[in-house]
């Protein structure tokens, strides 16, 4: 069984820990570094990136992060999560940080404000390709991508779903609904793969 | 994928904003100064409206949506979603707040109340509300209306946290009653509360409200906010507290700081010091009857 953590600072915390209980995985909250050192994989949730990155700064979470990231830690963002995992982004706060390590630019609120947040179907690519029901958010999509990597899903040629390695982002909620299959992808070929 | 094949404006969108701002603090500014300082010092989004609570109480007079302008202004000046308050029963307040792109609207009591007998249909918008609400009964009736947030309403611009804990210890303790009751006790229970059998039996089954729950009315320091999350609230709503103390910007952050490591008493206890002055405050008790916002709302 794998031990994930979940970034616990602010966001739909309880959402993604209940959605990797019920694929099986050992999941809590991730507030300090010692909880940190426990994970097999991270998982970075969705809510105000701003807020999540100010707090791991203040709370010194975020150099130990990033480093988690380069050493090859499994992690998976999912909207203000794919954010900070991102190496760059547009529509940032001035002077907004992230952890960076996914070869990408992310266009942050680029589907539009709350009032444009939608329900799609879309055609997730893995192994075993799927069709799933997705919540955009306030959501970010992906605008460039570097060689490394590959593409699982988009909206109007808008990648919303990209993998690099240990690095796993979607621009979509997969927690607020019942579907486990992005959070099995995530624990079957990300963490275990 | 096309355009056409979007659904928006659903349960699951209005309540999923909501669930996104979970742990966070929501501040009350006026104006893009105000905004800014809230989202540095780590505001997951912020209110706008044209005076505090604390200023409404002390001026007096009716109050009403903020100038769309100004929202605009708001709205151009931060990166975080900003809601704006509409008043209770006010349907065309919410349009032109809708209209405009706000990504949230209060249905406040903190304005004056353009309906004392209706709230707004707010299923039929596609932008979600936040209500206030004092009791389970109240909470559960404004869910019903399409509410995809609850506030705890406290009471707003005094500085005075007493009410939101009673508010937030009421909504609490009859969840909890009515997860303890048999199925057949229900049909009783949802009269005595005056809400839809449909909603009061899924808070007995699942021990929550359907949609987040964050507090409100009050709160004016980081061991206000810790207390709130420690009592169960999601999140936390500060309205006059941060921008009438004496250093807002150093406040702003301690409370955001203390409602994420709210059950840690050493952090809170960190973030305490050296604040300077919390803003002065009212006591409720102090205040009469009608004039306590929190009776407004039905």
């Amino acid at each position: 069984m794998s031990s994930i953590g979940v970034l616990a600072l602010q966001g739909d915390v309880s959402e993604h820990l209940r959605a990797l209980a019920e694929c099986g995985a050992r999941a809590f909250g991730v507030k300090n570094r010692e909880d940190l050192e426990k994970c097999d994989g991270l998982v970075i949730p969705g809510g105000e990136s701003t807020t999540i990155s100010k707090l791991a700064r203040t709370f010194e979470l975020f150099e130990p992060i990033r480093n988690k990231i380069k050493e090859g830690q499994p992690v998976y963002g999912s909207c203000a999560g794919m954010i900070l995992i991102a190496d760059r982004v547009n529509d940032a706060m001035a002077g907004q940080e992230t952890f960076g390590g996914l070869d990408v630019t992310v266009r942050r609120n680029a589907f539009g404000r709350q009032v444009d947040s939608f329900e799609s179907d879309l055609e997730f690519s893995s192994a075993k390709p799927f069709t799933f029901h997705a919540v955009f958010i306030r959501a970010p999509w992906v605008e460039e991508v570097g060689k490394d990597v590959s593409i699982l899903a988009s909206v109007d040629g808008h990648p919303v779903a990209v993998r690099q390695g240990n690095l796993f982002a979607t621009a979509f909620h997969p927690e607020l609904t019942s579907d486990g299959r992005i959070h099995k992808y995530f624990l079957e070929e990300v963490v275990k793969g | 994928m096309s355009q056409a094949d979007r659904v928006v404006g659903t349960a699951r969108v209005k309540r999923g904003m909501a669930e996104m701002l979970k742990g966070g603090v929501i501040m009350d500014v006026v104006d893009a100064h105000q905004a800014k300082i809230a989202e540095d010092a780590g505001a997951v989004a912020v209110m706008a409206l044209e005076r505090v609570p604390a200023d409404i109480r002390a001026q007096g007079g009716v109050a009403r949506m903020s100038d769309p302008s100004m929202i605009e202004e708001i709205q151009k000046s931060v990166t975080i979603p900003v809601m704006a308050k509409a008043r209770i029963g006010h349907f065309v307040e919410a349009q032109i707040l809708q209209a405009i792109g706000v990504d949230y609207i209060d249905e406040s009591e903190v304005l004056t109340p353009a309906d004392y007998t209706h709230h707004i249909d707010k299923w039929n918008f596609t932008i979600p509300f936040v209500c206030g609400a004092t009791n389970l009964g109240e909470a559960l009736r404004r869910i019903n209306e399409g509410a995809a947030m609850i506030r705890s309403k406290g009471e707003a611009g005094t500085g005075d946290v007493s009410n939101a804990t009673t508010h937030m210890r009421a909504i609490s303790d009859e969840i909890r009653r009515l997860s303890s009751m048999r199925e057949d006790e229900l049909y009783v229970a949802a009269k005595e509360l005056q809400a839809p059998f449909d909603l009061v039996k899924e808070v007995a089954t699942t021990g929550k409200l359907p949609v987040v729950l964050f507090t409100a009315g009050g709160i004016a320091t980081p061991a206000d906010a810790a207390m709130m999350m420690q009592l169960g609230a999601d999140g936390v709503f500060v309205g006059s507290g941060i921008f009438k103390s004496g250093n807002p910007a150093k406040r702003a952050e301690a409370i955001v700081r203390a409602t994420t490591y709210y059950s840690d008493p050493k952090i809170v206890a960190e973030t305490s010091r050296g604040l300077g002055e919390a803003m002065v405050g009212i006591n409720v008790a102090d205040i009469p009857v009608p004039h306590r916002l929190a009776e407004r709302g039905w």
